[in-house]
C-alpha cells in the first residue's frame, strides 16, 4: 500500500523529464505514472514544481562534535532538509577531528538520531588533519566513509599525499583536496589582488590553490590515484583540471556558489561574513568556474557550509574565522544565478556528487525499487534570505536580504517527508 | 558628516574646508591661553587598541583645547585575546554617554565595523595597513603651509607603501588636491596591485629627487627583514634611504616630511632630519590643530559651517601659567 504520493510534478532525473505521479512505499519508489491512486496515502502537491532526487552536498560542516555552539548535527540536518539536501558529506573538521574509527561512529550516529538527512562522515586523510601521518583510513572504510580530506587546509607534503594516494587506491575510496599552498597563503586573509591592495589586508594569491591543484594532478598520474578537488575558486584551476580531464586522468571538482556569485570587492564593506578560505575572487574567476560548471570540468556545486558563531564573525576582519552558511541557498542560487537548464543543476547538485562521494541510494534515478530519497523544487517561487529565519544555529549567510528565486518545498527522506511546504517536519 | 574613516569622506572639497577650518586652530594654538570653550560639555574618547602615544595625545590635547571631556581606554594586544569583543568593549564605552570615538586598532576596517555599532561620531586614528586620515590631512596642511598649494606638486612616498596606512591616506589626499605622486620602494614593499591607483611608481630613487617638491619618507620596520622583505636593513638604507648624499639631490626648497617616529640612520639619515628643509616637527604641530578642525567638524559645525568665530575660554578662579 502506497505511503506517500508527489503528485503532478515535472519528475526529473538523470534518464530525463516527464510528468508524472511518484508512489512511495516502505522507504521505496513503488510507483511513477500518471494519475496514479493514492488510497489512504499522504498527499503532497508537486504541480508545478520538479521532483527530483534528493540533492547531495560534498562538503558540509556540521561542526559536531566540538563547536556546538555553531551547529550541531540536528540543525545542520535540518538546514539540509529544508534546501533539498538528502545526504551531506561531513567535514572531517571537528574537535576532535573525524580521524578514528571511534568519531565515525558518533557523528553517523547523531546523523541517524536526528532522522533529517543522511549523514556521511567524511575521514581526515592525516591524523589530527596535521599532516604528518596517515589516519586509519581502512578503519574509517570499513565504516563506509567513502570521501577523506584534511579539509581546511591541504595535505602540503607531496610525500604524504603520494602515499596517500596509493593506500585509498587499495580501498576504493576517494581523496579530496583542500588545495592550499601554506607557504604562499600565510597570513592572508581575502583574494590578493586590488582590492586587497586598497583595503590593506593581506592577501592571498590565486596561485597559493593553482600550485596545489597542478601538484595533486601530477601526483595523480604518478599513482593512477583518483582525486576530488574540493572548493576551486580561481580561472586557473578551472583551466588545469580542464587540461587533466582531458589528459585521461582520474580528476573530478566542486565548486561553491559563493564562487560564482560574489566577489572580493564585497570585502570593502569589512563584514567578516564575506571571509572565506578559499577567498572571493574576481569576475573573471567567477565568469571561469561558470563555464567550468556549464561545460562539465566542474563536476558538483558543493556548499561548503560554514557556520560560525555571531560574536566570531563580529570580530576584525583579520581575527574572524573563515566561512559561510550555504546550506538553505545553494539551489536557489544556482537556479538564480546560473544560466544553466535545471537538468544541468541538478546534475550538479544531486547525481554527479553522489556518484563522486560513492552514495548508491542518492541521486536518483526515480524508478520503482529505488529508495525515495527526493526533492520537490518550485522552481518559480522567490523569496527573500532571512538570516534569522534560516534553519541553522548560526548567522552568517552572505545574502542577507537577497531575493533569490527557487525554493525547495517538500523533501523525502527514505519515504518520509522531513519538508513539506518549506517547514520542517522535525 | 558623522565620522571621518578615511580620506574618500572628505573629498576634495572637504578637504580644503577643512585646511581652511585647520587655519582658525592653529591661531588658537599660538594664543597665551591655547583653549576655547567650542566643545564644552562634549565628551570624547580615545580607544586604542594598539600603542601610539603620539597619535593619543595629539587627539587628546586637540579635544583639551576644545574644551571637550576627554576619556582614554587602552588595550593593547588583540581584544580577541582578551575575550571581550570590539563590538562589547564599543558599547561599554558607548554607555558612558560619549560623543566622539577616535580609535586606532592593528586591524584593517575595524574603524568601519565601530561606525556600524556605534551611535558617536568615530573618528579613524589608523586601523592596520588601511588608512590614517587625519595624518593625511595634517602631511597636507603642512605642506600648504610651506608651499601654498598641493596644486601640480610632484611628491614622493618613499619606502614601504604595501604595509602603510599613511601612505594609502596620503595617496588619496595629495591626489585629491592636485598633486602628482610618485611611489617609490622595492617592488617587495609595494601592495600586489596598483590597478586603481593614480600614482607613478619606480625603484630608483636617485632619479627621482631633483625632480620632487616634496620627499615623504615613510617609516621602515625591523621586522621586514624576517619575511624576506629586504636582504637586510643595511641594503635598504643604501638604496632607499635618505642619506646626506642623496639629500643633496634634493632641491633646497623642497620639502623633507616623515610621519614619526623615526628611525634615524635608516630611513633617514640623522643630520637630513635636522637639515633646515626637513619639516618634520610641523607635521607634529600641526596635528594637533587639524585634530581640533576634524573634533570641530564633526561635533560642532559640520561641513557647511563657517569658519568658527572662537571666543577665549572663559577662565575662572584666576589664571595660572
Amino acid at each position: 500500500m502506497t505511503d506517500l504520493l508527489l503528485r503532478g510534478g515535472r519528475v526529473l532525473d538523470a534518464n530525463g523529464e516527464r510528468l508524472a505521479d511518484v508512489a512511495v512505499a516502505d522507504g521505496r519508489i513503488v510507483e511513477v505514472g500518471t494519475d496514479l491512486d493514492p488510497g489512504g496515502a499522504t498527499v503532497l502537491d508537486a504541480a508545478g514544481c520538479v521532483v527530483a532526487p534528493g540533492l547531495v552536498d560534498l562538503h558540509t560542516h556540521l561542526r559536531e562534535p566540538g563547536r556546538e555552539e555553531a551547529e550541531t548535527i540536528e540543525t545542520g540536518s535540518r538546514a539540509a532538509a529544508l534546501g533539498g539536501f538528502t545526504a551531506v558529506v561531513a567535514m572531517p573538521n571537528t574537535e576532535p577531528a573525524i580521524d578514528s574509527a571511534g568519531v565515525v561512529r558518533q557523528v553517523v550516529e547523531l546523523g541517524e538520531a536526528a532522522g533529517l538527512c543522511d549523514v556521511h562522515p567524511s575521514g581526515a586523510i592525516t591524523v589530527g588533519r596535521a599532516g604528518e601521518q596517515l589516519a586509519p583510513m581502512a578503519e574509517m572504510a570499513a565504516l563506509g566513509v567513502r570521501l577523506f580530506t584534511d579539509d581546511g587546509r591541504g595535505v602540503q607534503n607531496e610525500r604524504l599525499m603520494r602515499r596517500a594516494l596509493e593506500y585509498a587506491a587499495g580501498l576504493g575510496v576517494t581523496l579530496a583536496q583542500h588545495c592550499e599552498v601554506e607557504t604562499l597563503s600565510a597570513g592572508g586573509h581575502m583574494h590578493e589582488g586590488s582590492w586587497s591592495s586598497r583595503l590593506g589586508i593581506p592577501g592571498i594569491p590565486a596561485e597559493a590553490e593553482e600550485l596545489m591543484v597542478v601538484r595533486d594532478i601530477m601526483l595523480s598520474r604518478l599513482t593512477g590515484g583518483r582525486i576530488h578537488f574540493q572548493h576551486l575558486s580561481t580561472a586557473g584551476s578551472v583551466e588545469l583540471v580542464r587540461r587533466a580531464k582531458a589528459a585521461g586522468l582520474a580528476v573530478t571538482a566542486e565548486a561553491c556558489p559563493h564562487h560564482f556569485t560574489l566577489t572580493h570587492a564585497e570585502v570593502a564593506s569589512y563584514d567578516p561574513v564575506f571571509k572565506v578560505n578559499p577567498p572571493l575572487r574576481t569576475d573573471v574567476d567567477v565568469a571561469a568556474i561558470k563555464a567550468g560548471l556549464a561545460d562539465g570540468t566542474i563536476d558538483a556545486i558543493a556548499t561548503d557550509h560554514a557556520p560560525h558563531a555571531q560574536e566570531t564573525k563580529e570580530a576584525p576582519f583579520d581575527e574572524a574565522p573563515c566561512g559561510m552558511l550555504g546550506l538553505e541557498t545553494a539551489l536557489a542560487l544556482a537556479l538564480t544565478e546560473l544560466d544553466l537548464a535545471i537538468g544541468q543543476i541538478l546534475a550538479l547538485l544531486s547525481w554527479q556528487p553522489a556518484a563522486i562521494a560513492g552514495l548508491a541510494d542518492h541521486g536518483g534515478p526515480i524508478v520503482p525499487g529505488r529508495p525515495a530519497n527526493l526533492c520537490v523544487i518550485d522552481p518559480e517561487a522567490t523569496w527573500v534570505v532571512d538570516p534569522y529565519r534560516l534553519a541553522s544555529r548560526s548567522r552568517n549567510t552572505p545574502y542577507a536580504g537577497r531575493t533569490l528565486t527557487g525554493r525547495v518545498r517538500h523533501t523525502v527522506l527514505r519515504g518520509t517527508p522531513v519538508v513539506i511546504d518549506a517547514e520542517a517536519q522535525r | 558628516m558623522k565620522h571621518l574613516l578615511g580620506i574618500d569622506d572628505l573629498g576634495a572639497d572637504g578637504i580644503r574646508v577643512l585646511l581652511e577650518l585647520t587655519d582658525s586652530f592653529v591661531e588658537v594654538s599660538e594664543r597665551p591661553i591655547p583653549k576655547v570653550p567650542a566643545l564644552r560639555g562634549k565628551t570624547v574618547v580615545s580607544l586604542f587598541f594598539e600603542d601610539s602615544t603620539r597619535t593619543r595625545l595629539s587627539f587628546e590635547t586637540a579635544a583639551k583645547r576644545l574644551s571637550a571631556d576627554t576619556m582614554s581606554f587602552s588595550v593593547s594586544g588583540s581584544s580577541v585575546r582578551k575575550g571581550e569583543s570590539v563590538r562589547d568593549t564599543v558599547q561599554t564605552i558607548e554607555a558612558m554617554g560619549v560623543d566622539a570615538i577616535v580609535v586606532r586598532h592593528r586591524s584593517a576596517g575595524v574603524p568601519w565595523q565601530i561606525a556600524g555599532w556605534a551611535g558617536a561620531s568615530v573618528i579613524n586614528a589608523g586601523d592596520g595597513w588601511h588608512e590614517h586620515p587625519t595624518q593625511a590631512l595634517l602631511d597636507c596642511y603642512t605642506i600648504r603651509q610651506h608651499l601654498g598649494s598641493l596644486d601640480g606638486l610632484h611628491i614622493l612616498i618613499v619606502g614601504d607603501v604595501k604595509h602603510s596606512r599613511v601612505a594609502r591616506s596620503d595617496v588619496a589626499a595629495f591626489r585629491a588636491l592636485g598633486a602628482e605622486v610618485t611611489l617609490v620602494a622595492p617592488p617587495t614593499l609595494l601592495p600586489p596591485s596598483l590597478e586603481g591607483w593614480p600614482v607613478r611608481c619606480t625603484s630608483r630613487l636617485d632619479a627621482e629627487l631633483p625632480g620632487a617638491d616634496v620627499v615623504y619618507l615613510l617609516r621602515m620596520q625591523r621586522e621586514r627583514q624576517q619575511e624576506a622583505l629586504l636582504p637586510s636593513l643595511r641594503e635598504y638604507t643604501a638604496f632607499y634611504g635618505l642619506t646626506r648624499r642623496r639629500a643633496d639631490l634634493v632641491r633646497p626648497d623642497a620639502l623633507i616630511m616623515h610621519p614619526g617616529p623615526m628611525n634615524r640612520g635608516v630611513e633617514i639619515a640623522a643630520e637630513v632630519a635636522d637639515l633646515p628643509n626637513a619639516v618634520i616637527t610641523d607635521q607634529v604641530r600641526n596635528g594637533v590643530a587639524v585634530r581640533m578642525a576634524v573634533l570641530f567638524l564633526l561635533l560642532g559645525a559640520g561641513l557647511q559651517g563657517a569658519v568658527p568665530d572662537l571666543p577665549a575660554v572663559a577662565i575662572t578662579g584666576g589664571v595660572r601659567d
